[in-house]
């Protein structure tokens, strides 16, 4: 119950702390539309060639723009060494680091509530698969990034060149997840084998539980380092 | 919660500490006990923050042993409260909001140790209603409002790094008279209040210490009682 309390506690802090500065949000709503723009200025896709391609535009839209808010978010536990004051209180340091990254999972996911409908008229698309299945894909691929995202940006905090650092690891480290994010995205939009669609989807959900896991074993030990 | 009682707030033997090639603390050896005031004096690098640091838990000693309540720092979170040069608090949000936030981190099944948010800032003379963000405060304010954060911890050892530095003569005598009351309010767990401040102020704290440490280039000088302090 306490556990629950904590991670509640930072969640709120968090919501609290986005919603008077609005750094991330704005930054990555701003970045993730800019990449969208572009990519349909340069290629002007039709209606099938759109369905194609823009499941990896999409997530690579959303792992930039994950980015620029990551990078943001442990910044705001630097200043006035707030994070000294985290490390000497005695509630579990997984619960700082979860109710982060549920906190990323919000401000990502709002900005894809509001990237969706833009994506769909810039872009032309028509899900020809079952819709549902991307009720899933999205949130499983979002949690994949800021998950990672938000323990690398932490393992970065002390080094001088933290928000090179963070693409130089994230990315890498997210392949396999945004191969299964970008494949399953495409097999709902073209309407491909739904069987193919879940066989991703199963992925993902392993590689959040897998990642999830070593990330709340070793965040301990990230925030205690010195 | 009561603790099992403990000779001595912090004991250091043979403690240093290197940052690569440099020693902030060299073989220092030292016995803190319950219930005192300890004053380290020393000039700028002679190794004051670093020896707070390290009895708060935020650094390890490269060499040496070091206990508080006699045990590692670590492990006596609840028990230690640390005040730094900087105020250790969130800008976007007023000193209630932050106060809020830290008390409910260190509240736990079983365990109610914490004093009242409101409580804190009224003893350090700030209004509990204020809603502006710590960021619009003055320099005075802020360092007042991490004096409530640390206080409202209800803390057996008070780590204070250089508590007056950003204060005029008056609030740093007004912040001289809480801390002196301070450590006569009953401890929720039992035993008695500790505090081991750092300043460049050493007139001004004199009326709270009872010991007064010298420190310089990391060592060690002189460790003496009050009276005996230059």
């Amino acid at each position: 119950m306490s556990y629950l309390t904590h991670l509640l506690t930072h969640l709120r802090k968090d919501l609290r702390l986005e919603w008077r500065a609005r750094d991330s949000i704005n930054g990555m709503l701003f970045f993730s539309l800019l990449v969208v723009v572009l990519f349909s200025l340069a290629f002007e896709p039709d209606a099938a060639v759109s369905r194609q391609i823009s499941g990896g535009i999409l997530w690579v839209a959303i792992l930039f723009a994950t980015v620029t808010a990551l990078n943001q978010a442990w910044t705001r536990e630097l200043r006035n060494d707030v994070l000294d004051a985290q490390r000497l209180a005695p509630s579990p340091a997984s619960t700082l680091f979860l109710g982060k990254a549920i906190a990323n999972l919000l401000f990502v996911g709002l900005v894809e509530l509001i990237l969706a409908p833009i994506f769909v008229v810039f872009y032309n698309l028509h899900v020809l698969g079952n819709p549902w299945l991307l009720a899933l894909v999205m949130p499983l691929g979002t949690w994949a990034l800021i998950v990672n995202g938000t323990f690398f940006a932490a393992l970065g905090l002390r080094t001088r060149n933290r928000e090179l650092l963070l693409p130089l690891v994230l990315f890498p480290i997210s392949m396999p997840a945004l191969l299964g994010m970008v494949q399953a995205t495409t097999l709902i939009l073209t309407g491909g084998d739904n069987l193919y669609a879940v066989f991703w989807i199963k992925m993902l959900t392993g590689y959040d539980i897998i990642f999830t896991t070593v990330c709340i074993l070793l965040f301990e030990t990230i925030l205690h380092a010195e | 919660m009561t603790h099992p009682a403990h000779t001595e707030a912090a004991q250091l033997t043979g403690v240093s500490k290197l940052f690569g090639s440099f020693a902030a603390l060299r073989n220092i050896t030292l016995t803190i006990p319950p219930g005192t005031c300890t004053m380290v004096l020393g000039e700028n690098g002679a190794g004051k923050s670093t020896l707070l640091r390290l009895i708060a838990g935020l650094n390890a000693p490269t060499q040496g042993k070091l206990t508080v309540f006699g045990d590692a720092p670590q492990s006596q979170r609840r028990r230690i409260a640390y005040m730094s040069h900087a105020p250790m608090l969130y800008d976007e949000l007023s000193a209630m909001e932050n106060l809020r936030y830290f008390a409910a981190l260190y509240k736990s099944d079983g365990c109610a140790c914490v004093g009242s948010p409101e409580m804190a800032l009224r003893a350090v003379n700030l209004d509990p209603h204020l809603t502006r963000p710590v960021g619009q405060y003055s320099q005075g304010m802020r360092q007042r409002t991490s004096l409530a954060r640390v206080m409202q911890a209800d803390p057996e050892l008070l780590l204070l790094d250089e508590p007056f530095s950003n204060l005029d003569v008056a609030s740093a005598q007004q912040m001289v008279e809480l801390l002196t009351d301070f450590r006569t309010w009953p401890v929720s767990g039992g035993g008695t209040r500790t505090i081991l401040l750092t300043t460049h102020q050493a007139r001004l704290a004199e009326p709270l210490a009872d010991t007064v440490l010298t420190l310089r280039q990391g060592a060690l000088i002189s460790s003496l009682p009050k009276t005996g302090a230059a």
